[in-house]
């Protein structure tokens, strides 16, 4: 597990107590966490988009996820270090840099992981979003709204260099 | 051949009956008699101490020898991975938007796709970490307490170590069990022998005395059968007749640490078994609410039978765990309201168990019943504050839950507990959808807030 830890740039202590995690909340004891396991933690329950950032840790088709799997979706959470960027210039650009923070928040809006968030994918997650609180009607022209700001090639939906442009987001590095 | 085992057998004869004479009168010395008249030789206190300084050094030895080998201790608050402060759903939404756009603020309201990292964020740290699923498993600890049950740290680190934890080992199991064991089939049996030779007396101010007395009396055997060591705090706000007696709930050992202190009716549903013969008993000497299974369902039932014992000012305080369920003692849950729609006076009371002597919460999903008292009986010993805390009355305007909050925060505060606004169901059951439906309801308000009025 050291090796394919190391470009996570995770601590010891942080991989130890991440490890406890996962085993508190891994009830069958089978060493793979469900999409059950994480829908017993409460406060993730009542997130509106609870389920899609369930669904960031099961890949394409799968129903079970273990320890590195876990690992991995999380640290790109961890806070970006300055003088991490000149340790290892030649290794793969590191799991919790913006452009990848960015990219897991474009894959909680694409629905259908094909690369793109069409009008339809907007409203769904918006709808997530709002509950019943807001009339199609209104939800519907937020959606248009959003895509005409975001769109710059036509083609009505938002592809991920859209994304990056529209989200604007400068300084992301200080939030996550 | 016979000539020869004769003489050897009479001598482990007389010498098996005179151990187990000297066992059993300082059994009796020690233990029941002063169990009976209420007073304590502080042999306990003693041997808390005593354990505590060994502890310190058991905690000292293991850092100095992680530090030698260059391990990194497994410390569990330490290493906290998130810092959170606690801001409204509205701010942290404006600050991520800030951060991002040049667009003015105030003016444009409506969705950002940024926002979305909100719920991003809150939903990655919940996972992390989150206040609710921690408190339905055992407290962790800072230091190490010789039962390989609560450490992380467990290598070899020394030879003098390895040789106290097997000590403590032989110690635990080989004297301390059958004693505690041996005093805890006494104390019970004494509980329903006698608490049924109380009750073929008549009615009268006989009969509560003495069963107050039986009741005591058994209760204090059963807290020297578990070690327990307590100490009772502010004894003046002690529940009184007529009265309502709530407190936080970790294990069933509660109910025996309160009642070694002071008579209470005991509210519950009959089991069969042994508990069912206990009960059973034990309602013969003094009023005890037991309900049958079919009758917990009934709620008017239940509130009705409460209020009328309540009201006959001469009969004990009940005793009821509002949450419903054991937590792990670092926080208190959701109190449920029924006790307090009574309107009785309600007398709080906190219990705060020490964890370093053995850690006292139930996990039922865990453990069975039987299984969770051989653990009790097994380690070194169950220390515990109990803080009876200034009765409290409903106020004019105050419904029950705002009620129940009010006498939770109270008890939360003095035993050093998070306060929670959780059910202590959901260590069994999932979480109701109207609390997602309220966080989609204050995201709306915040998209809208300008451009129309929201009911």
């Amino acid at each position: 597990l050291g090796g394919s830890c190391a470009n996570l740039l995770l601590s010891h202590s942080q991989i130890t107590r991440l490890y406890s995690r996962f085993t508190s909340l891994d009830k069958g004891e089978n060493g793979t966490l469900s999409r059950e396991d994480f829908q017993r933690i409460p406060e993730l329950a009542i997130n509106p988009l609870g389920d899609r950032i369930i669904n960031a840790f099961f890949p394409e088709g799968e129903d079970q996820v273990n320890f590195r799997g876990f690992m991995r979706t999380l640290a790109h959470f961890r806070p970006i270090e300055d003088n991490e960027k000149s340790k290892n210039p030649t290794a793969s650009e590191p799991l919790n840099s913006r452009t990848n923070k960015l990219l897991f928040a474009f894959r909680l809006y694409d629905l259908d992981r094909d690369d793109k968030i069409s009008r339809d994918e907007l409203l769904q997650v918006l709808r997530m979003m709002v509950g019943v609180n807001i009339s199609d009607e209104q939800l519907g022209s937020i959606a248009d709204r959003t895509i005409q700001e975001a769109d710059t090639n036509g083609d009505n939906s938002i592809s991920f260099n859209e994304f990056i442009k529209a989200s604007f987001v400068l300084t992301l590095h200080t939030l996550l | 051949m016979e000539l020869f085992f004769n003489p050897f057998d009479n001598l482990v004869c007389i010498l098996l009956g005179i151990s187990f004479t000297v066992w059993f009168t300082l059994l009796l010395v020690f233990i029941i008699v002063p169990a009976i008249f209420g007073v304590s030789f502080g042999i306990r206190r003693l041997y808390m101490k005593t354990l505590l300084k060994i502890f310190e050094w058991a905690t000292l030895r293991i850092e100095r020898g992680a530090k030698e080998k260059n391990h990194l201790l497994y410390k569990p608050y330490s290493n906290a991975i998130i810092a959170r402060e606690p801001t409204s759903l509205e701010e942290e939404i404006k600050e991520i938007r800030r951060s991002g756009s040049n667009k003015d603020l105030d003016a444009a309201p409506e969705f950002e796709m940024s926002d979305i990292f909100y719920f991003a964020r809150r939903g990655v740290e919940s996972i992390m970490d989150d206040e609710v699923t921690k408190r339905f498993s055992a407290e962790e600890l800072e230091s190490w307490n010789l039962l390989t049950r609560s450490n992380y740290n467990f290598h070899y680190i020394s030879l003098r170590l390895t040789v106290l934890w097997g000590l403590g080992l032989l110690i635990r199991y080989g004297f301390l069990l059958p004693l505690r064991v041996t005093l805890a089939f006494t104390g019970v049996g004494l509980l329903v022998f006698l608490t049924s030779v109380v009750g073929l007396l008549p009615n009268g101010r006989m009969k509560n005395f003495l069963s107050e007395k039986v009741h005591l009396m058994c209760y204090r055997i059963c807290v020297r059968a578990l070690t327990a060591i307590i100490t009772y705090h502010d004894s003046e706000n002690k529940p009184k007749n007529g009265g309502i007696c709530v407190a936080n709930h970790t294990s069933p050992i509660d109910v025996i640490i309160l009642a070694s202190d002071g008579c209470y009716a005991m509210v519950g549903q009959i089991h069969g078994g042994l508990m069912g013969v206990i009960q059973r008993s034990m309602v013969k000497a003094c009023p005890h609410v037991w309900f049958e299974r079919s009758e917990v369902k009934d709620r008017h039932l239940v509130a009705k039978r409460l209020s009328d014992h309540v009201e006959d000012k001469s009969k004990l305080p009940i005793l009821i765990f509002p949450e419903g369920t054991c937590i792990n003692n670092t926080s208190v849950m959701m109190f449920k309201k029924g006790s307090f729609e009574i309107g009785a006076t309600v007398y709080p009371v906190a219990i705060k168990y020490d964890p370093r002597f053995g850690d006292a919460f139930w996990n039922s999903s865990k453990f069975g019943m039987v299984n969770y008292l051989l653990r009790m009986m097994s380690s070194w010993a169950i220390v515990c504050s109990v803080w009876y805390l200034p009765p409290m009355s409903r106020e004019e305007g105050e419904d029950a839950v705002q009620f129940a909050n009010r006498v939770k925060a109270a008890i939360a505060r003095q035993g050093g507990l998070v306060d929670l606004l959780w059910d202590g169901g959901l260590k069994r059951g999932k979480v109701k959808d109207t609390f997602k439906e309220e966080q989609q309801k204050l995201y709306s308000k915040m998209l809208l807030r300008l451009s129309w009025d929201f009911p």
